[in-house]
């Protein structure tokens, strides 16, 4: 008897750490239920790298500059700035704003948070989205020891002044960023640890951290000390952290969360006849990587034959179902080119039919494999995932059917993956690329000779010429120039297929308004509302 | 006793820290790091992280460096959440997939014993038939699959139950009946059979023979004996599911520790892979060795004493 009333008061005490956990909302409250899906890596913005981070510090904090509603850069923190001719001083004089916990908010601010970011102590690793910065680069690797020396400098409690390494015109892009935010000195210089809980969290955007449960859920509510407050009208915002697709489906259907960002892909075309699914632009490339210095791949016939050879409509239409667009160069759409309102991928045109097959088999009997006789095996490598196999499979047959040439596939594990690219220790490798900023520059610096993310072993002397122009200059007409040609030059070379440009499937209740969603993959929900339903 | 429970802690301290050892050594040699990333970082960004983490120290300091802070408790930091280390995951994750694991076992021992109890008394009646068909289906029926049918069918269909969460105390029953199916449908069978063994024992013979009523000799002599096989199932039991599943915490969204096991390798975050595996080998040490104690208050044939 004593043992069983033991195990019941057991119970009963486990269960009572679950009471109170709930309260009851005001009847004008209105909560939106977002699943961000992960956890977040880094809650300080100066080492935040992730997508679900951006989402989440951008609603709880301001840059100098913002994107609205239409997708326009407009000063936020920033009230104006100046540039000076040669395009490398920008002044920005602020507005009077303050933190969420009623202190001022000053260009000191912003100068401590992109120093400290770029110190090597905090070891941040996106501090490179500030090597822009004059000496940011220096200082970040140790060369430079001064701070005083980096571009930045508060100039007085309202001005703030940049300098820059080269001129760039899609700076105010940048300064969106969440490596560009800024962050409270004070609190900072007494409590380093304060980006880590809910507790001592400052910030100063529309909204303000309340819980961290690690894990599970982050929430924030409306920030009463924002300078932009009359705008915000959601009163908070819960993020959970729901990582099974699955899962996040079926609380989606049953109103547990408003808003999914990954939907189970055997369902989009479902969910889409169903008008659960919104389908969001997303600036980026699945393409597949050829390694240059391995035979056969070494000849431009080969990699243009096996490329040729895909039938790009065939793999959007019937395996990834989201309004993808078949890829026939490399930069997607998004991208504004030199004239206002023009589109660098429109400007520059298809480089490629998106289906040759007897191209290909010219072109591979051209290299000496006619109707793939004597072509070596090869082996095609992707990321262990379920869309990736399919079409790598869907690629494998086009290849033995037009081309007549066999490859074995081969998954691995996404870092294992990552690290035989990055030594080219393959043959054929899918991959991927997401901009990071809304110009051209963030697809076309890859494939500089030696650059970090140039995992083809390919170099061109003349491509990296036309980056280096392009970087040189604020002037869009000569920048734009540069790139199209680099472009031109990379898919005439072709160390690299496109196949498709991405897009957002995401689950999101009809009555969620208001919000930006960026093609860089952020949502904004500073003006966000829901409307009655 | 005493040199009994002396001997099993210094074995027990010997085998965490083999543990440790290999687990330490075999989670480096893993291809790729904490910071291998899609997008390739800058060799000074890479220089500044290792730094700041000692990575670019020599392995075995690395590995003394590690032992030394774990003598002193400290599992160190997590290379994957920045805002949180080791021991504030095991501190937050383990009393959530413990309470868990506790209404879990709740189940199956309040459902498995009686169910293999009647099952082996009523040998070959519809009542045993009954009991087999149930625990042949919680022993093959998958987690996921289970899981995903309770969500359909008591959240999305009947609106009993959230889909997944955590926080209310309703939130713990899907996931605790998922959890327990397979071990109620292994406690079953395995009462079952041992109580069967049992009853057919001599002494059992005698003590019917002695006209005890069948009510007794079935809780008094059969199931005291009968229940052995069960305690010895607990101890690993107890281990596997009190430090969290993988797949029920994932589906039903909970923050145990479950998840860690498995992204930890993933994320290759060499702190918490280190953290998690050392935690559940004591852990499941400790189960065992409380086996082993209880045993001998439970079977005549055992004893730990070494005056007598």
């Amino acid at each position: 008897m004593l043992k069983k009333l033991t195990i019941l008061m057991l119970v009963v005490a486990m269960l009572g750490t679950f009471a109170g956990c709930k309260k009851a909302a005001p009847v004008e409250e209105m909560v939106l239920k977002y699943n961000v899906g992960a956890e977040p890596q880094y809650f300080d913005p100066r080492k935040a790298t992730g997508i679900p981070e951006f989402t989440m510090l951008l609603n709880l904090f301001d840059g100098l500059m913002r994107y609205d509603n239409q997708g326009q850069i407009v000063p936020s923190v920033a009230e104006s700035y100046t540039i000076s001719p040669d395009g490398l001083v920008w002044t920005f004089k602020l507005k009077g704003t303050k933190w969420s916990n009623g202190e001022p908010l000053t260009a000191q601010d912003f100068e401590y948070a992109w120093k400290t970011a770029l110190s090597p102590e905090i070891a941040s690793e996106y501090s490179y989205q500030l090597y822009y910065i004059k000496n940011g680069e220096k200082y970040n690797s140790g060369e430079l020891t001064n701070a005083d020396e980096v571009g930045v400098k508060a100039l007085d409690d309202k001005t703030l002044e940049v300098t820059l390494e080269a001129p760039t015109p899609y700076f105010t892009s940048l300064l969106s960023f969440t490596t560009y935010l800024p962050i409270n000195k004070k609190l900072d210089q007494s409590n380093p640890d304060w980006a880590k809980s809910a507790d001592n969290f400052v910030s100063n955007g529309p909204f303000k951290l309340t819980l961290w449960d690690h894990n599970h859920t982050i929430e924030m509510v409306k920030n009463t000390n924002y300078w932009g407050k009359d705008k915000v009208k959601l009163s908070k915002i819960v993020f959970t952290m729901v990582e099974e697709s699955s899962t996040e489906l079926m609380m989606f259907e049953n109103g547990e969360i408003d808003w999914g960002p990954n939907p189970p892909l055997p369902e989009l075309e479902r969910l889409q006849s169903e008008g659960k699914l919104i389908i969001n632009p997303y600036l980026g490339t699945y393409y597949y990587l050829f390694n240059v210095t391995k035979k056969p791949f070494d000849d431009v016939r080969v990699r243009k034959a096996l490329m040729f050879a895909i039938d790009r409509e065939a793999i959007v239409k019937n395996i990834t179902k989201a309004g993808q667009l078949p890829a026939t160069a490399y930069v997607p759409p998004g991208v504004p080119d030199a004239t206002p309102g023009s589109d660098f991928r429109k400007v520059g045109g298809d480089f490629f039919k998106a289906y040759d097959p007897d191209e290909a088999k010219k072109l591979l009997a051209d290299a000496g494999y006619p109707n793939g006789k004597g072509f070596p095996k090869f082996v095609l490598l992707y990321n262990t995932s379920e869309a990736h196999k399919t079409i790598a499979e869907a690629i494998q047959r086009m290849w033995k059917e037009n081309l007549g040439i066999d490859c074995t596939l081969t998954n691995q594990e996404w870092k294992v993956y990552l690290d035989n690219r990055n030594v080219l220790n393959y043959d054929v490798a899918r991959a991927g690329w997401i901009g990071d900023y809304t110009d051209p520059m963030t697809f076309i610096d890859m494939w500089v000779t030696g650059g970090g993310n140039n995992d083809t072993g390919w170099s061109n002397t003349q491509y990296d010429e036309y980056v280096k122009t392009a970087k040189s200059t604020d002037d869009q007409k000569i920048r734009m120039e540069a790139m199209h040609k680099a472009e031109t030059i990379l898919m005439a070379e072709m160390p690299i297929g496109p196949i498709y440009f991405y897009t957002r499937p995401e689950l999101i209740k009809p009555y969620i308004k208001g919000y930006y969603t960026s093609a860089l993959g952020y949502t904004d929900f500073k003006e966000a509302y829901i409307e009655k339903h | 006793m005493r040199k009994f429970v002396t001997q099993r802690v210094i074995a027990m301290l010997i085998t965490l820290f083999i543990v440790a050892t290999v687990t330490f050594f075999l989670a480096k040699t893993i291809p790729g790091g904490p910071f291998t990333k899609e997008k390739a970082l800058p060799e000074a960004v890479l220089k500044n992280i290792e730094a700041k983490y000692h990575f670019n120290d020599p392995l075995w300091k690395q590995y003394t460096d590690y032992m030394v802070n774990l003598m002193k408790g400290d599992l160190g930091p997590s290379f994957r959440y920045d805002a949180l280390t080791v021991n504030d995951i095991v501190r937050k994750g383990f009393p959530v997939s413990a309470l868990l694991g506790f209404v879990a076992i709740l189940i199956s021992l309040g459902l498995g014993i009686p169910a293999g109890i009647i099952s082996a008394y009523k040998q070959n009646f519809w009542q045993d038939n009954f009991v087999m068909f149930f625990s042949i289906l919680g022993i093959s029926i998958p987690n996921f699959i289970l899981a995903t049918l309770f969500m359909y069918i008591f959240g999305l269909k009947l609106h009993i139950f959230n889909i997944a969460g955590w926080g209310r105390w309703q939130d713990v029953i899907l996931p605790a009946v998922t959890l327990a199916a397979y071990p109620t449908a292994y406690i079953a069978r395995l009462m079952r059979s041992s109580m069967l063994d049992v009853l057919n024992q001599d002494y059992i013979k005698t003590a019917r023979s002695k006209g005890l009523s069948e009510y007794r000799v079935m809780t008094i002599h059969a199931l005291k004996n009968a229940l052995i096989p069960v305690v010895t199932y607990l101890g690993p039991l107890i281990a596997a599911v009190f430090t969290g599943s993988f797949i029920v915490e994932r589906l039903f969204f909970i923050p145990g520790l479950g998840r860690y096991y498995v992204t930890s390798i993933y994320d290759r975050d060499y702190t918490v892979i280190l953290g998690t595996t050392i935690f559940y080998a004591a852990f499941l040490i400790l189960a065992n060795f409380a086996v082993d104690i209880i045993y001998a208050f439970i079977d005549p044939r055992i004893t730990y004493s070494t005056e007598k």
